[in-house]
């Protein structure tokens, strides 16, 4: 059974631990065995790739493994997959000033 | 009690898990003739780079330190020198006598012509080899042990399953007295503070936030943006969607003892624990580093596929998190480690697996990278030829 894994208690992101289908609910655990509140999933997410766990504004950070991993880039609905398309990378960023 | 493994002595102190006679090319001329040697003796190893001439000052120094670094090597029992003339074989002579193990070395303008210097090398190749295998294995302790750990071809399971168990290996064997050389500082970039933090020295604390600024720097001075290269195209197909998530997910190899030294590219550590090496990002470079450094094993954590191993000399445990990398390529994996996610397993539990099987690759167990060949040595160069 799919399920998605936390792995930090600050972050807004989990990990899709299967192969993920649009409407499936799936178990959130915690990187610890804790079990949380369901994730409805809004989209596929592939397997390994990052699902929101809370709506995330346009420039708010993302938080995974309790760190700053970028930032969104759009707008991000809870159950939606986050990657290239949605968030960026802070750092080596020679392209912004 | 501390862990015990079966290794070789040798005479300035260190420990082997392998014993072979080392065929070292100082520069470009000789690599043919090395590397014919060592396909004509059994127990050989060739050692070479494609570059060795027109090198200057600081480049040229470090070639001929990671050249010395790989057949002072622990693993290697003897080692025969080859290079265009005496005068430049001379110098590896310098570096490599003081460790105490049978050198010789031969000049190619003394010797004669490419077949006279084969036929002479293997004949010295053949009797060092007769010679080093009357060595015994005997008891030593887990603590002479110092090991590289080694990411490449990552994906999002890179960070939640094979680097984690890697890095509960690496605290256990740091615990047991043992070493641990963690490398590529450019991929702790977004997560370089919490390594940084462990560093019991300030002067090491500072060395990690600037071998990671002086990568960031070579971006931003050039206006460049580089998270266009870095995570890569299979990294990002993988899960892996910025920089620092993919730092994250690697310095966890590194497990969570404090950080005792900071080393150059080659240089061998000095203190036993946790230590960071200086290395391109690049796995073949940042593994001839490790392996120039002494370390006896590296273990090399793969996401979604990397076949590739270090040089003979260290020889190289391949493992992976993902489930699919295990069914695709089977034959280039050692451990297989899927079942973190799969099937729930601890990251106690499966690092006490990466513990076994270092244990008995020390012992003798050949890793895949071994038995198929996939073996590459890159040193790295630091300036251009001129």
């Amino acid at each position: 059974m799919n399920t998605l894994l936390k792995m930090s208690e600050e972050d807004n992101v989990a990990v899709c631990l299967a192969d993920g289908k649009p409407g499936e609910t799936l178990m959130l655990t915690a990187k610890d065995g804790g079990k949380l509140d369901p994730v409805r999933l809004m989209e596929e997410i592939p397997f390994a790739h990052k699902v929101a766990l809370e709506d995330i504004s346009l420039d708010d950070h993302i938080i995974k493994y309790g760190e700053i991993i970028g930032i969104a880039t759009q707008k991000i609905k809870t159950g939606q997959w986050v990657h290239v398309h949605n968030i960026e990378g802070l750092r080596g960023r020679g392209d912004k000033k | 009690m501390t862990t015990q493994f079966f290794g070789y002595p040798r005479p300035d102190g260190r420990v082997g898990i392998r014993n072979q006679v080392a065929i070292l090319s100082v520069m470009d001329n000789t690599n043919p003739t090395a590397h014919r040697i060592a396909d004509i003796v059994n127990g050989t190893v060739a050692v070479s780079t494609p570059y060795g001439r027109g090198q200057l000052g600081y480049d040229r120094d470090m070639t001929y330190k990671t050249l010395a670094g790989l057949v002072t090597h622990p693993n290697i029992a003897a080692v025969l020198i080859l290079s265009l003339s005496m005068e430049t074989a001379d110098i590896l002579l310098k570096l490599v006598e003081p460790c105490g193990k049978p050198v010789k070395a031969l000049g190619l303008q003394e010797v004669g012509g490419t077949l006279d210097m084969t036929a002479t090398g293997a004949r010295i190749a053949a009797d060092m080899v007769r010679t080093a295998t009357e060595l015994l294995r005997v008891p030593c302790s887990i603590a002479d042990l110092v090991v590289g750990v080694e990411c490449g071809g990552s994906d999002a399971t890179s960070g939640l399953a094979s680097n984690p168990a890697v890095g509960a290996f690496s605290d256990r064997l740091v615990d047991e007295g043992g070493t641990i050389v963690l490398s590529e500082p450019a991929e702790f970039m977004g997560g370089e503070h919490l390594l940084a933090a462990r560093a019991v020295d300030e002067k090491d604390r500072q060395r990690i936030v600037e071998m990671v600024k002086r990568f960031e720097d070579v971006a931003l001075s050039q206006g460049l943006d580089m998270q266009k290269t870095n995570p890569t195209p299979d990294n990002i197909a993988g899960g892996l969607t910025t920089l620092e998530e993919k730092s994250l997910g690697a310095i966890a190899k590194g497990g969570t003892r404090p950080v005792v030294d900071t080393l150059e590219y080659a240089d061998q550590p000095t203190k036993k624990g946790l230590v960071v090496m200086n290395t391109p990002s690049a796995a073949c470079e940042s593994m001839s580093g490790l392996a120039a450094g002494g370390c006896q094993i590296i273990i090399f954590s793969t996401g979604r596929g990397n076949s590739i191993g270090a040089t003979e000399v260290s020889p190289t445990i391949k493992v992976t998190g993902n489930p699919n990398t295990v069914q695709s390529m089977p034959e280039n994996i050692d451990l297989d480690l899927s079942s973190i996610i799969t099937d729930n397993e601890s990251i106690d539990q499966a690092g006490k697996r990466v513990w076994d099987l270092v244990c008995k690759v020390a012992n003798g167990k050949y890793t895949t990278a071994e038995v198929l060949g996939e073996c590459q040595l890159s040193v790295s160069r630091w300036g251009l030829s001129v």
